[in-house]
């Protein structure tokens, strides 16, 4: 990278390019032609940058300007005024939502302020289709000193002192889950990337993967040697047809290289890596499930024991980890176990991506140290909650996860104390909700993508879930009944306690975090039938201001159901049973005659 | 092997490594309730997917419950089957599954049959807690000549997936949809007449509900006795007789021929035969073309066909027929005991009654249902005319007599009638797996070697293990022979012999575990394979107390050869008493 | 579901995508996956040739296809609509674009219009949350969708 005096990075994550970054790219590239700066600049499509909200994203260093939404046609201002003249396009600058100033440099924004990229530490700032630059910034170090210098178990050791806990949901040690693999003897064994992401709302791995897939392939490569592997599969979902391109290239480039394939670095030690996809089931985030889908099966988990690292693919000892948790390890071994110790709490060490979405100034994926609290993040990262509204809730953990409130805002994030707050890590995604979300509607829509991605395998998932959604649907049109609250909060313990793998035994969270939080808005919708949030349709009532009304007849064409009657320039009435509030009568009247409660 | 204690409900027990929560339990008489696991041991045919979650128990330190049929012990363990958690957890996902059940126990044909419905009898459901109008999963029914398909009433155990796909390895069924929806169906949710199921019914046999349930004739069969234009006959299997007791309260193993004769009669069957005497009409052609096949080749002959297998079995043609259909020259042409008696007694007993063949109406009692299909493939009749019009479980029998309000208990011993009642002990053992090898060496033994055989058991040739080999000394001549029951076992063996790693002048199949007393249209074992063995045993006791134990010894299938059949494989016979084999038509 | 009555071809097809996987029952997804990219979708008839392939049951193969959502036995229309129902573009309000869209339409999540120019599929994040609601069409990613513009995205799809 040396030889340029500048850079300008754009991101060629998934977000940025559904929003033109890859004709930026061209763009720039022709401009910086077109004026004879070919020497000078050079344009790098890197990954995910992170702050999505504002993408298309471009990054100039060195002086780390962040030019945000960026268009095609902005790039021969940025070309001639920045890269030839020096100075800033001040009008593409993010600017600070509460003090309105632009921010020249990204060192100095909220966004980034509060941040600690491990995982994520090359995602853009390299270009993840070239090798060299991976290399540059000390890429495949780790392998090499490992595979030269350590015996694996040296090397299972300082992961175990890392304290390096699995980023997929679970947080089993994964220091400890490689030893395991280790012990358990036979000729073949494999290392498994579970890169299924299926979590609605969490697109970390998706971002590490285009945007540091060689992390990913150094970490497979050193679990191998750890544990005695020389096999590598990704599970990727078929979804993501840019990772899927940037890692098989990156595996190309390594094998080039020698860092992949027989003999690596010259020594003794072969591995290798080949790609499968998932095909959209959420279920085979579960391991077991994995391996079966991996093998050619209905991705239905199994009971455990056996666990994977005795009897997993093809009847294997399998080590299973997620791609956050691989891209983690290649630093581990760089700055040593001591290092990422020092980071986090007591029982969650170092840092954990997160993607923040919903009701947040800022959507965006971003990495912060365990132990942040979530005021940190929601307030100063996110940037609070949009267009001023009041903050409410907070999902973490995805469908597997729960509901925190206010009083969590303060609670230091990790492992444990997600856990005991009635929720969980999950794979990281973050849902931020405000005072117009219902927090029943929230709990069934989680139930709504748990039916729908239950393998039905296990009773208890297959109809209990159905029947807390159908309990849920019944609170939300208003027919609900007190008992209802007690029948589910009975049968989401049931679920959880009885169901045969992960996706069974968590997905009640939501439904037992909201009634926990939240039981007076379930009371307000079964004893009061109101839906306090105003979210529910069922439970609208929509009256007419006498006073207001002029009679203009205008509600009564637009009801689709003939709910509204009066006579002409008199005040009309809706008829509360025939209404089925659709708030067309709301969106015609010119006159604010119309009252919802 | 490695032994430990565990604590089970505050008493203790030592167990092996490897030993399930649900088996340690057993041990010491606590019968934890299961729905979806099932082990046939004396068959080893194991199905435990875990499911069900009705047999959770609780153990220390663990956070969620266990299945107890699927976790093992450990060292140390305490466990809990019966405290406040585990049987609200029961009961609710008892609930949970009766809910997504539709509630017509009343004329459920699995009632009083049904596991579920014992089940949630035992565990005391009164009310189902669930949303009015909870939504339920629905299929399209599926009717076949064999068996029928109502899976409303599927719970997802999936002992029939296992059954078809692992034991049987037919490949008809597979789980598919997924969540609430998810059903185990034939590819593409078709009807199974269209998919390459054999009949074998195995699927209906461990069905813990009324999600498969045989295809019924019964009223069929009242119908054609209340008429008085017709002759009804009707013949019985030999291994309807080791079970029929059983649902009648009788232990198994016990044998009720002559209740069994008394109660055909008592239903108003003109005539009472024995499929048995056709079975000993199949080992005299059977044992001709095996005879023949093997002096041919002995002579020096290579293009014989050799083995020769058998072919009483309906599902077992079915399977090769779908899977061997380039080895459709192997098997014995003769047709199945069911279909010879079908044909003899439409043709010559017919013409010796003087009856016309549409006013005879032959009926079967089988303990299979392949055989409600084979008695409907159309080569099996005349101008349209069946010559098995009928042919009924022996589950249907038992409620047919229920019905007509016999008590069988108080049922005196009769005898079958004459001519085609008549049967050796050769006939009886075709019920059982190794049954049909065995008689036919009993006759083809004395009629190679024109010596009389001075002990008649071959007791190398039984036994329940799923694939047996035995070579028998033909005076000098070793004949070796091959067994297999359930149609893995077939398939393993069918592989090694095209593949040339067997060499057999014979081999016996049975599609269902134990051979035909295993069979789907028997009493239902519930999941316990000693049943099984109990009525293997019998039917060995039926033929040792037979005085003529050998098919070729059988008076009247002297008579009717010397009488209308000529001789084994003559013109007659084989227009009569052999068949030919399709390829079946796949898509 | 339909079916597709299969030329010399097509078996053609089936054949490589098959041998390029050694007809291994153990690549079922894989085979699976590149058959439905040669085909659009995975009809009967494909699927019961590639159980012979493999020498597995049919059964089983439809048992896989019904399992996971991206397998689909119902051609997609020539524009496939994909609107997004992970949780940020839930709660930016994916489902009212997704009713507006079945409305002009007329057509259900998962038909197609009966010229079959569009079918519409609701998807699982894509991970353009920044967008939300997301919708695709094809490649195309349409960003911050309202219900509103629905009708003029429809309409830019003149042929």
């Amino acid at each position: 990278m040396a030889q340029y005096k500048m850079h300008l990075l754009v991101c060629g994550g998934t977000g940025c390019r559904a929003s033109q970054s890859e004709q930026i790219v061209e763009n720039l590239k022709s401009e910086i032609k077109n004026l004879g700066l070919e020497n000078d600049a050079q344009v790098v499509t890197t990954g995910c940058f992170g702050f999505c909200e504002k993408g298309p994203i471009v990054k100039i260093i060195p002086d780390n300007t962040f030019y945000t939404q960026v268009k095609p046609e902005d790039c021969a201002e940025i070309v001639t005024e920045h890269v030839l003249k020096g100075r800033k396009v001040n009008r593409l600058l993010y600017e600070d939502p509460e003090t309105l100033k632009h921010i020249e440099d990204s060192k100095h924004m909220g966004f980034y302020q509060k941040q600690l990229r491990i995982a994520l530490r090359n995602c853009g700032f390299i270009d993840p289709e070239n090798i060299d630059e991976y290399i540059a910034r000390d890429g495949y170090a780790a392998i090499g000193k490992i595979i030269t210098e350590m015996t694996p178990e040296a090397a299972i050791d300082i992961m175990k002192k890392s304290g390096l806990r699995g980023r997929g949901g679970g947080g089993f040690p994964t220091g400890l889950k490689w030893e395991i693999a280790s012990k358990n003897k036979a000729d073949q064994k494999y290392v498994v990337c579970n890169a299924d992401e299926g979590d609605p709302g969490a697109f970390m791995d998706r971002s590490i993967l285009e945007g540091d897939p060689h992390s990913v392939i150094e970490a497979m490569a050193i679990c191998g040697y750890c544990i005695g592997a020389t096999k590598g599969i990704v599970y990727i979902r078929a979804e993501y047809p840019l990772a899927i391109k940037r890692l098989k290239v990156a595996a190309r480039q390594a094998r080039a290289y020698g860092l992949l394939g027989e003999k690596i670095l010259g020594t003794d030690f072969d591995f290798d890596i080949e790609l499968r996809y998932g095909a959209g089931a959420f279920v085979c985030g579960e391991e077991t499930a994995l391996i079966h889908s991996m093998e050619g099966h209905r991705g239905e988990p199994t009971v455990k024991p056996p666990f994977p690292a005795e009897k997993g693919y093809l009847g294997k000892p399998t080590n299973v980890n997620n791609v956050e948790t691989f891209a983690n390890v290649p630093a581990i071994f760089l700055k040593g176990a001591e290092w990422f110790a020092s980071i986090g709490t007591e029982k969650s060490k170092g840092t954990k991506v997160f993607a923040l979405a919903g009701k947040i100034n800022n959507v965006g994926l971003i990495e912060v140290p365990m132990g942040i609290t979530l005021r940190e993040v929601i307030f100063e990262i996110g940037g609070g909650i949009k267009d001023g509204k009041k903050f409410k809730a907070v999902q973490t953990g995805g469908p597997s996860g729960g509901c925190l409130t206010e009083k969590h805002l303060d609670t230091p994030i990790d492992f444990d104390n997600l856990i005991a707050a009635g929720s969980m890590m999950g794979s990281g995604g973050m849902i931020v909700m405000d005072e117009d979300d219902c927090m029943v509607s929230v709990a069934k829509f989680y139930l709504e993508f748990t039916v729908e991605e239950s393998c039905g395998k296990c009773a208890p998932c297959r109809i209990g879930n159905k029947r807390l959604h159908e309990i849920l649907e019944k609170i939300c049109g208003g027919k609900g009944v007190e008992e209802d609250i007690e029948y589910l909060k009975n049968l989401s313990r049931v679920i959880k306690d009885t169901s045969l793998c992960g996706l069974g035994q968590t997905s009640p969270n939501p439904v037992l975090s909201t009634i926990e939080h939240f039981y007076d808005e379930y009371l307000a919708h079964v004893k009061e039938r109101i839906c306090p949030a105003g979210s529910c349709k069922a439970l609208k009532l929509y009256t007419i201001i006498s006073d207001k009304c002029t009679g203009c007849t205008a509600c009564v064409r637009a009801c689709p159901v003939d709910a509204i009657t009066g006579e002409k320039r008199q005040p009309h009435v809706i008829d509360a049973d025939k209404c089925i509030r659709c708030g067309a009568c709301y969106d015609k009247c010119k006159f604010t005659a119309i009252h919802v409660q | 092997m490695e032994k430990f204690t565990i604590k089970i409900d505050n008493t203790e027990v030592e167990v092996s490594k490897g030993t399930t929560i649900y088996q340690a339990a057993k041990q010491i008489g606590i019968d934890i309730p299961v729905l979806c696991y099932l082990n046939l041991e004396h068959l080893n045919i194991e199905s435990r997917p875990g499911g069900c979650r009705i047999c959770v128990v609780e153990v220390e330190g663990r956070r969620n419950l266990a299945p107890s049929c699927s976790t093992e012990c450990t060292p140390g363990m305490v466990v809990n089957t019966h405290n406040m958690r585990v049987m609200n957890a029961r009961k609710t996902v008892l609930e949970l599954i009766l809910s997504d059940h539709p509630k017509e126990c009343l004329t459920c044909s699995s009632s009083g049959q049904c596991d579920l419905q014992h089940l949630s009898q035992v565990m005391g459901i009164r009310e189902i807690h669930a949303v009015e109008n909870a939504e339920m999963s629905t299929y399209r029914k599926d009717v076949s000549p064999a068996l029928k398909r109502d899976m409303d009433k599927c719970i997802m155990c999936r002992r029939c997936e296992t059954i078809c796909n692992d034991v049987q390895t037919v490949g008809a069924l597979s789980a598919v949809n997924r969540g609430f929806m998810s059903v185990v169906a034939p590819a593409f949710e078709q009807d199974l007449i269209d998919s390459p199921c054999t009949f074998c019914g195995q699927c209906v046999a461990v069905c813990p509900t009324g999600a498969l349930t045989p295809y019924d004739d019964t009223a069929k069969v009242l119908r054609a006795l209340a008429d008085p234009s017709k002759t009804v006959i009707v013949q019985t299997a030999p291994a309807v007789r080791a079970a029929l007791g059983e649902e009648f309260g009788l232990e198994p193993g016990t044998l009720v021929t002559g209740k069994m004769v008394a109660a055909l009669r008592s239903l108003g069957f003109d005539k009472i035969f024995d499929t048995d005497f056709a079975a000993d009409l199949t080992i005299m052609e059977e044992g001709a073309e095996l005879l023949g096949r093997i002096s041919k080749f002995l002579a020096g002959d290579k293009d014989v066909k050799l083995p020769i297998l058998t072919s009483c079995c309906p599902a077992w043609v079915n399977f090769f027929e779908e899977y061997y259909p380039c080895m459709l020259d192997i098997p014995s042409t003769a047709r199945s005991p069911q279909q010879m008696f079908g044909s003899i007694a439409k043709n010559y007993y017919a013409e010796l009654m003087g009856v016309k063949r549409e006013d005879l109406v032959v009926v079967s009692v089988m303990p299979c249902l392949a055989k409600k299909y084979e008695c409907a493939r159309e080569e099996f009749s005349t101008n349209g005319n069946p010559d098995v019009d009928f042919s009924i479980s022996t589950r249907e029998l038992a409620s047919l007599i229920k019905s007509c309000n016999i008590n069988f208990d108080l049922l005196p011993d009769e005898d079958f009638d004459n001519p085609l009642g008549e049967s050796t002990g050769a006939g009886v053992i075709f019920g059982v797996t190794g049954g049909v090898i065995e008689a036919a060496v009993r006759t083809a033994y004395e009629l190679f070697t024109g010596k009389k055989l001075d002990k008649i058991d071959f007791k190398e040739l039984r036994g329940l293990e799923g694939i047996r080999m035995a070579s028998i000394d033909f005076n000098g001549t070793m004949i070796h022979i091959g067994i297999a029951h359930q149609l893995g076992n077939a398939r393993k063996l069918l592989d090694g012999i095209r593949s040339g790693m067997y060499n057999f002048h014979a081999i016996e199949i049975m599609a269902c575990p134990g051979g035909c007393i295993g069979g789907a249209g028997q009493p239902l074992h519930h999941g316990n394979s000693k049943v099984i063995k109990a009525r293997s045993e019998a039917i060995y006791r039926e033929d040792s107390q037979k005085t003529i134990r050998k098919s070729h010894e059988n008076p009247y299938i002297v008579k009717l050869y010397e009488e209308y059949l000529g001789h084994p494989m003559s013109e007659k016979a084989h227009h009569l008493l052999h068949t030919h084999y399709f390829e079946k038509n796949k898509k | 579901m339909s079916n597709l009555k299969l030329q010399e071809c097509h078996l053609k097809t089936i054949d490589e995508v098959c041998d390029s996987y050694k007809n291994d029952p153990g690549d079922l997804i894989k085979i699976l996956h590149k058959a439905q990219t040669a085909f659009g979708y995975l009809p009967e008839s494909v699927q019961r040739e590639i159980a012979k392939r493999l020498k597995i049951s049919v059964a089983k193969v439809y048992g896989v296809v019904t399992f996971y959502s991206f397998f689909t036995m119902t051609p997609k229309g020539k524009h496939a609509i994909s609107v997004c129902m992970g949780t940020a573009c839930y709660v930016r309000g994916a489902e009212k674009v997704v009713d507006e869209f079945k409305e002009h339409l007329k057509i259900k999540v998962g038909g197609v219009t009966e010229d079959g120019k569009f079918s519409l599929d609701c998807l699982r994040c894509v991970g353009a949350c920044g967008l939300a609601p997301v919708v695709l069409i094809g490649e195309k990613v349409y960003g911050r969708v309202e219900p509103s513009q629905v009708k003029e995205i429809l309409d830019s799809y003149t042929d």
